[in-house]
């Protein structure tokens, strides 16, 4: 009965807040507080030399979507802005699947290795994974510009006679993506496959299913959280990518990441990037959301 | 009809070469409920791994009705597995477990749902043919494992310690029913366990395993009854050895000098004659009491302690050479223990009851 | 031996893919480093071996000034990030749910799961906000942005070193007349310190490697090394830019080296 009415002394109940405020206060400071400008910002009028004019206004968002002809003042689909969302999307999609296809059979290989060498296998793909991006993205450049590697072995090979066009393609910027966030899409599938029991497996056999049946009728559907978690993981920072189409798209071939950065730079027009912004981060949230529903309804079914 | 015809597995190489099955030789009858018996590490889940086709033995074959199965891969062996832990698909329901295998061997639709349906009657899990399998009991579970291996009506079925995931309750109840299934549907049953009770209460023949042979094949009775082996003996039930010399030997029957003093009259095993220092099995329930050092006493000895046990009662001996002999007595209403501990008594073995043993 | 028998593991093509996967993901990291000490200005006709770029790279005046500011940079905010998280998680493990527990889990790893450019453009404008009000432009911002996105990478080993803790030894500690205090730097720490540890190499790495929100967040003057070799990478491109990356690799495949074998470490 004293139980029940015993309070716990201040210090005891509120020590964890005390704890947290660091973190959190930087958190709030330059994560997740600024955010919230952006939203504002979103809602202002642009500055003529970049900044804002502190007066309400929807024509960013307005932007986003559609635009005034300069000429007739007819309305009509923001067509630059919607090719570089086609092509962000398309570019993020490709780049998953393509991701997939190379990092499921990848994780395959290292769940099915003696347990004591999987975690080295493991280290081999995050090696990479941890160290710069920027550097990543460059030795892939210097792989496939007109001058480089692939280029001046094909030619020297005798395949071909000029160079072939990769860098600064869409292709380029794919491969790019590709190579960085790949071990992205290990990890995780790494992780559904280890604990995956092949005993499943042997089950299958028994009751009658070949290899490819098994694969796809038993392995595929028990590991699926694994293979959405991966997928997502891939499509987040390929949609949002900003490093790797500028360094391999060449500032022609642009993503949703380099439409943002353009209003801060060039286009002087805040309120656009802020709401650019935004629509981004919403894009990432929601599928976010559904993979959070997706991976929690197969994984009660784990048990 | 399985015969395995001198069987070897050699798992690794070099020092680290592990024999799970050493020449092994046993021919497994149409409809039957075969158990494998032995300990863990005896080389009985190799086996029936073989059988199934997820070893590929080092030497020997293994054929099934005449046909050679070690070149088939497991997918195409008309032989089901029920696996020690079920191992059902986590992402299907409990009726597409079942119809898993009919569906492989791309049967139609209308004969995989009638089909499904009559499993689910069989196991009696009707009810729950829509649930995931994590949402039913250990012993649904157990259900729907043997119903989706029995689906596709193999020829034989394979069970790898089907039971020992259950409780003791479940498990006696699972036992009935196994021996139901495999009368309804006349398949053969080739059942692997480390359980003698188990083992003694379903099978109709067992193989008794041990370091990766088998010791000695025969019925339940014949295993309990007539060891051919110190190990089975043992390994099934409570044994008393008494070591003695055989005095007098005919083909089934010998004489045995105990060293514990008195002779005994027992069987010999099959096909050794032969004479010399042997050891002799007497169960606890074989012997019973009689005045010590009298001519109907095989041996003597003291009573060291005695164990009420409800059925029955448990005496632990001391022969006279100092040896123990354990001793069971059944308990009837109108019988009352009168030996004691401390209280001098003699043990009478009946002739014929014993069994030497191969050595 | 004879034949291996049915492997139930074995897809067909996976090996390759697999070992196909391995050789992509190193070749050009391979070339990159090999070119870094090419003779000539090519990087992709080998000409000789020759230390001339590290040479020149070291000689370069702003590659110093830059190197040394993404130094200064990673040590200070992997320093207040891991301070930062070992206080968060202990205090969102060992102790009952309560409320806001979830909210403050999202919030510690929000910038995992916000694209790196939103947070980059949002504290541009938030930077500038406070620039136009108070006139300071100094370094500051720098520091406290990349404190701030390296504290979940500090607090993922922490948190997971804390979990994995067995809780009766602090009991143990405490029955034994150990004020909590005294307990934790006795008993708690001591435990933690290789989480502690890798966390803090993690985020070292992490904010070494950043290239995103320091463009957006440095003012005129202030580059690091990535952003320094982000504008390089404009002009042509000589194999100074690979000694560069050459030694920043180095740098971080050694954190993540160690960083492996802490976390290896069972308690």
């Amino acid at each position: 009965m004293a139980d029940a009415t015993y309070t716990r002394p201040f210090s005891e109940r509120y020590s964890h807040w005390i704890l947290l405020s660091p973190a959190l206060l930087i958190l709030f400071v330059a994560a997740f507080g600024p955010l919230f400008i952006v939203l504002i910002y979103s809602f202002l009028t642009a500055g003529d030399y970049g900044g804002v004019v502190w007066s309400f206004s929807t024509d960013a968002w307005f932007n986003v979507f559609a635009e005034r002809d300069m000429f007739d003042d007819t309305l009509g689909f923001a067509d630059a802005h919607l090719a570089i969302f086609w092509r962000s999307f398309r570019l993020a999609a490709v780049t998953t699947v393509v991701a997939l296809i190379f990092g499921f059979p990848t994780a395959y290989f290292i769940a099915t290795r003696p347990p004591k060498q999987r975690n080295l296998w493991m280290l081999l793909i995050m090696v990479p994974f941890w160290t710069n991006l920027l550097i990543r993205t460059f030795a892939i450049m210097e792989l496939i510009r007109n001058e480089g590697v692939v280029n001046s072995l094909l030619m020297a090979m005798g395949v071909i006679n000029e160079p072939i066009q990769m860098l600064y393609t869409d292709f380029a910027i794919m491969i790019g993506m590709l190579y960085v966030y790949l071990p992205l899409m290990v990890l995780p599938i790494y992780a559904s496959l280890e604990r995956f029991d092949f005993a499943l497996v042997e089950a299958a056999y028994d009751l009658y299913a070949n290899r490819l049946r098994v694969l796809w009728r038993v392995i595929l559907p028990v590991t699926k959280p694994g293979i959405i978690a991966g997928s997502i993981l891939v499509m987040i920072p390929a949609l949002g990518a900003y490093v790797t189409p500028r360094v391999l798209g060449g500032g022609k071939r642009m993503m949703l990441g380099n439409l943002i950065e353009l209003q801060f730079g060039q286009g002087r027009n805040w309120p656009l990037g802020a709401a650019l912004a935004i629509v981004l981060l919403i894009i990432v949230t929601a599928s976010m959301i559904y993979y959070v529903r997706a991976a929690g309804k197969e994984g009660a079914g784990h048990g | 009809m399985i015969e395995i015809d001198g069987v070897s597995k050699v798992f690794g190489s070099g020092v680290q070469a592990f024999t799970a099955l050493d020449n092994v030789s046993v021919t497994i009858r149409e409809n039957e409920f075969f158990t494998l018996l032995g300990p863990s590490g005896c080389g009985k889940t190799t086996l029936l791994r073989t059988i199934a086709g997820f070893n590929a033995p080092t030497n020997g074959a293994v054929r099934l009705d005449g046909q050679d199965l070690v070149s088939l891969p497991p997918y195409k062996r008309p032989v089901n597995t029920v696996f020690q832990n079920y191992a059902l698909f986590p992402h299907m329901t409990v009726a597409e477990n079942i119809g898993f295998g009919l569906e492989m061997l791309n049967r139609p639709k209308a004969e995989i749902s009638s089909t499904v349906d009559q499993m689910l009657d069989l196991v009696q899990m009707t009810a729950m043919a829509g649930r995931r399998t994590s949402e039913i009991s250990g012993g649904q579970q157990q259900r729907v494992a043997l119903a989706r291996a029995l689906a596709p009506r193999p020829k034989v079925l394979l069970l790898d310690e089907p039971l020992s995931a259950l409780d003791y309750k479940l498990r006696k109840g699972m036992q009935v029913e196994l021996k139901r299934l495999q009368n309804e549907t006349g398949i053969t049953f080739v059942f692997v366990t480390h359980d003698q009770e188990e083992a003694l209460s379903m099978s109709d023949r067992i193989a008794v395993m041990n370091h990766a042979q088998i010791l000695q094949v025969g019925s339940p009775h014949e295993i309990y009854e007539h060891p051919s082996e110190r190990f089975v003996a043992e390994f099934i039930g409570e044994t008393n050895f008494l070591i003695g010399t055989v005095t007098q030997a005919d083909e089934t029957q010998g004489s045995v000098a105990l060293d514990a003093g008195g002779n005994i009259v027992a069987r010999l095993p099959q096909g050794e004659g032969g004479m010399g220092q042997v050891t002799v099995a007497v169960r606890p329930e074989q012997a019973t009491f009689c005045a010590p050092d009298s001519g109907e006493a095989t041996v003597s000895g003291t009573v060291s302690n005695v164990v009420y046990l409800g059925t029955d009662t448990h005496f632990h001996l001391t022969l006279d050479d100092g040896n123990p002999f354990a001793l069971r007595l059944q308990n009837t209403p109108d019988n009352s223990v009168q030996q004691k501990v401390g209280d001098r008594i003699g043990i009478a073995i009946a002739p014929g009851v014993a069994q030497v043993l191969k050595d | 031996m004879a034949d291996r028998g049915f492997d139930v593991q074995k897809q067909r093509g996976f090996t390759t893919i697999a070992l196909a996967c391995f050789v992509l993901l190193y070749t050009p990291i391979v070339l990159l480093v090999m070119y870094s000490f090419n003779v000539g200005t090519s990087i992709a006709i080998w000409e000789g071996f020759s230390w001339r770029w590290y040479v020149s790279a070291w000689e370069n005046e702003q590659v110093k000034v830059a190197a040394l500011r993404s130094l200064y940079l990673a040590v200070v905010a992997s320093f207040v990030a891991t301070s930062a998280a070992v206080l968060a998680a202990l205090a969102t493990t060992r102790r009952p749910a309560y409320r806001g527990q979830t909210v403050v889990f999202a919030i510690i790893n929000q910038p995992l799961m916000v694209p790196e450019i939103v947070t980059a453009v949002a504290l541009l404008i938030f930077f500038a906000l406070i620039k136009s009000f108070t006139g300071y432009t100094g370094g500051a911002f720098l520091f406290v942005a990349h404190s701030a996105f390296c504290i979940p990478f500090a607090y993922m080993p922490i948190r997971a070193r804390l979990q994995g803790m067995d809780l009766t030894l602090e009991q143990a500690a405490a029955d034994l007349y150990g004020t909590p205090l005294r307990v934790f730097r006795k008993v708690t720490l001591p435990l933690l310190w290789p989480g502690i540890l890798a966390g803090a190499m993690l985020a070292f790495v992490i904010s070494l490697d950043d290239v995103v929100i320091t463009e957006f967040v440095k003012a005129a003057g202030q580059d690091t090394l990535p952003t320094y070799m982000l504008g390089q990478l404009r002009r042509s491109v000589t194999p100074e830019v690979n000694a560069i990356s050459t030694v920043l690799l180095a740098i971080s495949v050694t954190m993540v080296v160690i960083y492996f074998i802490l976390s290896q470490r069972k308690n």
